[in-house]
């Protein structure tokens, strides 16, 4: 054999390893995502059977296809009294998820601003205050926060839910990354045209700080439609609770609403996935941002 | 007129833009916090607050439910760390390598879980590990040769399904970390050790793990803070804020049963002032060992 020849077998030889380990690799993501899927997958075709069977036997893979049927979807449509509260608690989350979506933008846009395009004595100092509000844990504040919305008489009012996470120490610091992207010559350039400081603002970069609201945006409004916590707190009046304080006092031992929670909690997704689905890049930058400068 | 002319000066305009944020961080911040800080000191009825020194404090001291809920709330917190660390690390870099075919449809289904609210992914794992043999871990179960569990009543096997539920949930969150952050690697790097005749797993050792460090640190900072402050996924598992024996109690969920549950603000807010002490200590011991604090580095 000559060299020529070995090194050749050699090359082919890597390249059957290559394809061995690309196969092995690929099919371990794959793995990874039906386990990833397999409990919304269960919970899926658990959505077209009876929802009795959930307390009496719990949540399994069941592929029984004669036994499916689409009632729970039919019911949770039907117009009735439980389908009116399902689809109130759905409204009151997309009012809740726009609500808090717009203002948290406006706030903390204006603010990043703030903290970028300026030079001023106390601008680390306040940079530095965002910062630390992220060191203390939102559960921490909570019991002190929920005796304010008391006194404010803030209680079982929207205002009470969205007001306190208006600022967003994360939602700030991801505009304030982008923005010290952006060129500052632009603010000269504003005002030799005679603009105001308010209209270099929101004339002149908030058009271009387009791609970092798009981001915060989906990553806001997540974070509005799946909030639990504080909201379950301050919403009192059964009115006024979202999807997902809804769902949760269905989930008792006695309920006998299985139907609506399994096929609501199923439907419920929708919006959400919907949105990633389209889009997906934005989710993932909004999201990774602070993880790489730290 | 005036008054117009000085708003509108270049001086001044920047305080109108983070007004906002100095009247949130006020309201919303510096004042709870000093009230919790207060009313941990105080006895809070409903006729108003009572000094009463450090008596919430020697309570908890005390307070065998109180240990039980710290050392739940630690060992979820270790294991996290344990479970969500290397493996997330370890399957970016895998992701990141050429190996891997249709990148996007893995990573989307990874992140899957981190866009559904933890009431229907807690309401789907509590349903799932039901105690009947035909819950869905029981069924596994059952196929690998074991009985049946009570997996919600037994301490062990409670920790368990929610370190399940949290790494369901944040796998893929912090692969996608981990992958911005290896992102930020420059390739010429491998390259040259490459020439170097560095093998993968030296390359991994010498050049990954050194250069991800700060996203390392991003990752353990939040995973300190999420897993000692972890409430809703046990109060989903177990349907509220109790548990058989308090196997599920966390310390926030402790905080939730006195100071909501039962009304008594200054003995929760008491908890929660140990918690964040926690949670600082633990945190800035990691910084200080990480180095992220000698200036040199940066």
């Amino acid at each position: 054999m000559t060299k020529t020849q070995s090194s050749e077998n050699k090359k082919v030889g890597m390249h059957a390893k290559n394809t061995v380990l690309s196969i092995l690799a690929t099919g371990w993501f794959a793995l990874l995502s039906c386990i990833i899927v397999f409990p919304l997958l269960c919970g899926l075709l658990a959505s077209f059977h009876p929802g009795k069977d959930l307390i009496r036997k719990g949540l399994s893979l069941n592929l029984d296809m004669s036994t499916m049927t689409l009632d729970n979807y039919i019911y949770l449509f039907s117009g009735n009294a439980d389908s009116q509260k399902y689809f109130m608690w759905f409204k009151n989350s997309l009012f809740l998820t726009f609500v808090s979506v717009v203002l948290t933008l406006a706030f903390c846009y204006i603010i990043a601003y703030g903290l970028t395009m300026y030079e001023y004595p106390l601008k680390n100092f306040l940079f530095f205050l965002v910062i630390v509000t992220m060191m203390v844990p939102f559960e921490i504040l909570m019991l002190p926060l929920y005796k304010e919305m008391i006194t404010l008489k803030l209680i079982d009012t929207t205002a009470g839910v969205v007001l306190p996470g208006i600022c967003g120490a994360s939602t700030i610091f991801f505009f304030r990354q982008y923005m010290t992207g952006l060129p500052k010559e632009l603010l000269d350039a504003g005002r030799i045209d005679g603009a105001t400081e308010y209209g270099i603002c929101f004339k002149i970069m908030l058009p271009i700080t387009k791609p970092a609201f798009a981001a915060m945006s989906i990553l806001c409004a997540m974070g509005a439609w799946n909030n639990i916590l504080w909201p379950m707190l301050v919403y009192r009046d059964a009115n006024k609770f979202t999807l997902p304080i809804g769902l949760n006092t269905l989930l008792t031992p006695y309920g006998n609403n299985y139907d609506v929670l399994i096929a609501g909690s199923m439907f419920g997704i929708i919006p959400v996935f919907a949105v990633f689905l389209c889009f997906q890049s934005y989710f993932i930058d909004g999201m990774t941002a602070g993880a790489v400068k730290g | 007129m005036k008054i117009k002319k000085f708003l509108y000066s270049q001086k001044v305009a920047p305080y109108v833009f983070v007004l906002p944020f100095i009247l949130s961080f006020a309201l919303f911040w510096i004042y709870p916090l000093c009230s919790t800080i207060m009313m941990s000191f105080q006895d809070v009825g409903p006729a108003g607050a009572e000094w009463v020194g450090l008596k919430n404090f020697s309570k908890l001291l005390k307070d065998t439910v109180f240990h039980t809920a710290i050392k739940n709330s630690m060992q979820y917190m270790l294991w996290t760390l344990v479970l969500l660390i290397p493996f997330p690390m370890a399957f970016a870099v895998l992701m990141d390598s050429r190996l891997v075919k249709a990148k996007g449809v893995w990573k989307a289904f990874l992140y899957l879980p981190a866009l559904t609210s933890v009431v229907i992914s807690g309401t789907l794992f509590r349903l799932m590990f039901s105690e009947y043999k035909t819950g869905q871990m029981n069924v596994i179960m059952a196929a690998l040769g074991f009985g049946t569990f009570k997996w919600l009543k037994v301490k062990a096997t409670g920790l368990m399904a929610l370190l399940i539920v949290c790494c369901w949930r944040w796998t893929g969150v912090n692969m996608l970390y981990f992958l911005s952050g290896l992102k930020a690697i420059d390739g010429a790097l491998y390259e040259s050790a490459e020439i170097d005749g560095a093998n993968a797993w030296q390359k991994f050792r010498y050049i990954t793990i050194p250069l991800l460090k700060p996203t390392t640190i991003y990752v353990l900072t939040i995973s300190v803070y999420a897993g000692l402050s972890m409430f809703m996924e046990s109060y989903m598992l177990w349907a509220g804020p109790d548990s058989p024996n308090n196997i599920g109690l966390t310390i926030v969920g402790y905080l939730y049963k006195r100071g909501i549950t039962k009304n008594q603000l200054g003995y929760g807010s008491a908890v929660g002032l140990v918690l964040l002490v926690m949670a600082l200590i633990i945190n800035i011991v990691q910084l200080v060992l990480n180095g992220t604090f000698k200036k040199e580095e940066r």
